[in-house]
């Protein structure tokens, strides 16, 4: 086994030398048997069906629940790694969240001409609502996911900022669930640190965020679609675990200038709503107004400071794809700090010079759209076939301001367990960030996700990816 | 409790008592076209009518035939009362109001979808249907058991537990009053008793037939039957049973929330009709009256629950 040439892996560093982090792990490993963890990894995953940790996937026949796979092997962080991904993410989320009120307040960034105007004025991301308004506790992202990736073994990016409604924690929390009770005798031995009370701080991360309307013990609920939406299970299973009301838009309605919910003893006001329905569907009176999904008129108690919405409206801006490549100017003008995590080169195709080097390389670059997300709508250079290549061309000639385009990055692999024993492949990692008035809070490790299938560079879910539990070692 | 999870609990558990109930019409119309084969046709047809569904099956499957009644009763996704779609409907209102059920609650009912779905992925063989029915009583003890072993005593036990005995109560009278003809004092002179097979069904019906031997001895009566299943409260699916429970669990939601609604009355009425009364006194009035107006008053009970405890908007 090892890493190929061309890839560092975690485990090997693409060398026959286990690298530290692994090397407890890889001694248990060698005096296990095969078959005995194969049929592990078959336990887990009817543990997840029984469970119901499921995900619906989109254009799929109704009612077809999947799971995600999950393999056993862990992805392990050495302390020494995460302290620096930490300081990394943690300077990267302050900066975002002093982008954002800058951004919709006075824009010195753009007075600064750091950024163009027409990046904001003209995106769809950028929600004039905002303009002026003082989220509680000036809080904007309560939660964020981090998309980060690693192609040696000093070098992280990120790739994405999730600053909307990042999801996937639930898989984080049940995946180490999963290690532990399959994989006890694990633990005892090598020292992983915790992840468990995510929701708890989670939790004290948006009671601490609460407005002034509230009076006496901040109530939580969390607002999801519905049963039909892809990340049901996650909305269900955080409430459940912070002790919070699961709501649907139905169930909730302005009350004397307040957000209240529907419950069999009358109305009740909610003070902190960890909202998992998008912007454009919160609130038809202001945004879509064909949305079934939101509360008409809670734009409007938001605003008076009924209620805290967690993340707040317009924070898009912050993650949107053009917004990226300005990434490592904006940590730079509100830390006053180089970014300690690198970007991605990126091409904007909106420049005609990009454009033309674009089209130039499709064949070795990554190509997104720059409101997609969930990997659809992407361009892999390297794996797509010559048609592929020129149907795409003719989309992106058509439309240039809807795409950015990346160098292919030679994305570290991990190990997975197969029939023949481990194989690597291709992983990212998506760490938990919450943003309290005083706090930011990055729990250890985070999400890896990791492309089944060999070869793969693409890690979604949707396009056949797998999860596996995150270890940050205590060292 | 948001109304809406109230909503979700009561139905959830209303529709799992429907997969019962359609399960236990299977399982004595079964019992017929095996002992009596003869009668077995119209058997089928009236475990049809006793769900309201005779001519969604003729216009979906045609003539009635056992096979493709049972079929129809056990897996049809556009039958909303067979045991599948109850299965699944319970299931989607389970995942709706998860974060109100035990993680053993809500474990049991998914297990019983999954392994309902896979026992009824294609239809069932006549030589399996025994063991088919047997694994569907098995799935949905293990939901009530887990209900009664690891839920709170609060209104979200009671929710549940109400939505349980009105949807029991409906299906007992429904039962009742597909058949009531034959309970009628005229009718019951002219068949011989003892070996009447019309009586059998009904206690078979609601899995009674040994309870009633038990009680009643050798007194096998239209009128004992119908005393048994409408007002003796020690029979766990009589109306008088049901209705005691619904106005028990009502009665803890009035003392928990300090508020006495709508609904209150309406079951304090129809429990006035059910204690006290004595047989004689039903079928005086009409037996068919009688449990045309208790199928009235319960639906009618229902809605009022809905709308006092705000289900929905």
């Amino acid at each position: 086994m090892g890493g190929t040439a061309d890839f560092f892996d975690e485990m090997t560093g693409g060398d026959t030398e286990i690298r530290a982090p692994y090397r407890q792990f890889r001694d248990w490993f060698e005096g296990e048997d095969l078959r005995h963890l194969r049929r592990k990894s078959a336990e887990a995953e009817d543990f997840f069906r029984r469970t119901g940790i499921t995900f619906n996937v989109y254009g799929q026949a109704e009612a077809d629940e999947r799971l995600i796979p999950f393999d056993i092997v862990p992805r392990i962080l050495s302390g020494r790694e995460w302290s620096k991904l930490r300081r990394g993410i943690e300077q990267r989320v302050r900066a975002i969240n002093a982008f954002l009120h800058d951004i919709y307040h006075r824009q010195e960034i753009i007075r600064a001409g750091r950024v163009p105007t027409e990046l904001i004025s003209g995106n769809d991301a950028f929600l004039p609502q905002m303009i002026g308004v003082a989220p509680p506790g000036g809080v904007y992202t309560h939660v964020v996911g981090v998309d980060v990736v690693r192609t040696g073994e000093d070098e992280f990016f990120v790739l994405e900022d999730n600053a909307r409604t990042p999801s996937g924690v639930s898989y984080m929390l049940e995946n180490r669930e999963t290690m532990l009770q399959m994989f006890p005798e694990l633990f005892t031995r090598i020292k992983v640190r915790q992840v468990h009370n995510y929701p708890i701080r989670l939790r004290k991360s948006l009671a601490d965020a609460a407005p002034r309307a509230t009076t006496g013990k901040p109530q939580i609920a969390v607002l999801t679609p519905g049963i039909h939406n892809s990340a049901y299970f996650e909305h269900a299973f955080l409430a459940d675990q912070m002790g919070a009301e699961l709501v649907e838009g139905h169930d909730l309605r302005v009350v004397d200038g307040r957000i209240a919910m529907r419950t069999t003893r009358g109305f009740k006001p909610v003070d902190v709503l960890y909202r998992r329905v998008d912007d454009d569907f919160l609130d038809p009176l202001t945004f879509r107004a064909d949305s079934m999904l939101g509360v008409p008129g809670i734009m409007d108690v938001y605003r008076a400071g009924g209620i805290t919405l967690a993340n707040a409206p317009g924070t898009g801006i912050a993650d949107d794809k053009a917004i990226y490549s300005y990434m490592p100017d904006i940590v730079e003008f509100y830390t006053g700090e180089k970014a300690i995590l690198k970007n991605v080169p990126t091409w904007r195709c909106s420049d005609p010079d990009s454009l033309a080097y674009v089209m130039e390389n499709l064949s070795d670059l990554v190509v997104k759209e720059v409101h997609g997300s969930g990997g659809y709508g992407m361009l892999v250079g390297p794996a797509a076939s010559k048609r592929e290549i020129e149907e795409f061309r003719s989309k992106l000639a058509a439309r240039p301001v809807k795409y950015i385009a990346q160098p292919t990055l030679a994305l570290s692999t991990v190990p997975i367990l197969t029939g023949k024993g481990l194989a690597p492949r291709h992983v990212d990692l998506r760490p938990f960030v919450l943003v309290a008035p005083e706090r930011i809070d990055i729990t250890p490790g985070g999400l890896t996700r990791v492309a089944l299938k060999k070869g793969s560079l693409v890690v979604n879910s949707s396009q056949g990816g797998g999860t596996k539990d995150t270890w940050v070692l205590e060292d | 409790m948001l109304g809406k999870t109230a909503g979700g609990i009561y139905w959830m558990f209303r529709y799992l008592e429907r997969s019962e109930n359609t399960a236990r019409l299977i399982e004595a119309g079964f019992r017929i076209a095996l002992t009596r084969p003869e009668s077995a046709d119209e058997e089928w047809g009236s475990v049809l009518d006793t769900i309201s569904v005779r001519a969604a099956y003729r216009d979906a499957r045609g003539e009635i035939n056992g096979a493709g009644v049972v079929d129809f009763l056990l897996r049809d996704r556009t039958n909303p009362a067979s045991v599948m779609s109850a299965i699944k409907l319970a299931r989607d209102n389970a995942r709706l109001v998860r974060i109100a059920l035990t993680r053993e609650v809500w474990e049991a009912t998914n297990e019983c979808w999954i392994t309902l779905g896979r026992a009824l992925a294609r239809p069932v063989p006549e030589r399996d249907l025994p063991s088919v029915l047997t694994l569907i009583r098995q799935q949905s003890a293990q939901v009530r058991g887990a209900l009664h072993g690891t839920m709170l005593r609060n209104d979200i036990y009671d929710f549940a537990r109400i939505g349980t005995f009105i949807e029991r109560a409906d299906n007992s009278a429904r039962i009742l009053d597909v058949k009531y003809y034959v309970l009628l004092p005229s009718l019951a002179q002219i068949g011989s008793s003892l070996d009447n097979v019309q009586w059998e069904t009904i206690l078979r019906s609601v899995g009674g037939q040994r309870a009633f031997r038990f009680l009643y001895g050798g007194d096998v009566s239209p009128r004992a039957i119908a005393e048994f299943l409408i007002l003796d409260g020690r029979m766990p699916r009589s109306l008088a049973f049901c209705g005691r429970k619904i106005a028990d669990n009502l009665g803890y939601l009035e003392l928990d929330y300090g508020k006495r609604l709508p609904c209150h009355e309406r079951i304090d009425r129809i429990q006035g009709l059910l204690t006290g009364t004595q047989i004689n006194a039903v079928f005086d009035r009409g037996l068919h009256e009688f449990l045309l107006d208790f199928l009235s008053d319960i639906a009618g009970l229902g809605t009022q629950i809905e709308t006092d405890y705000r289900f929905s908007c």
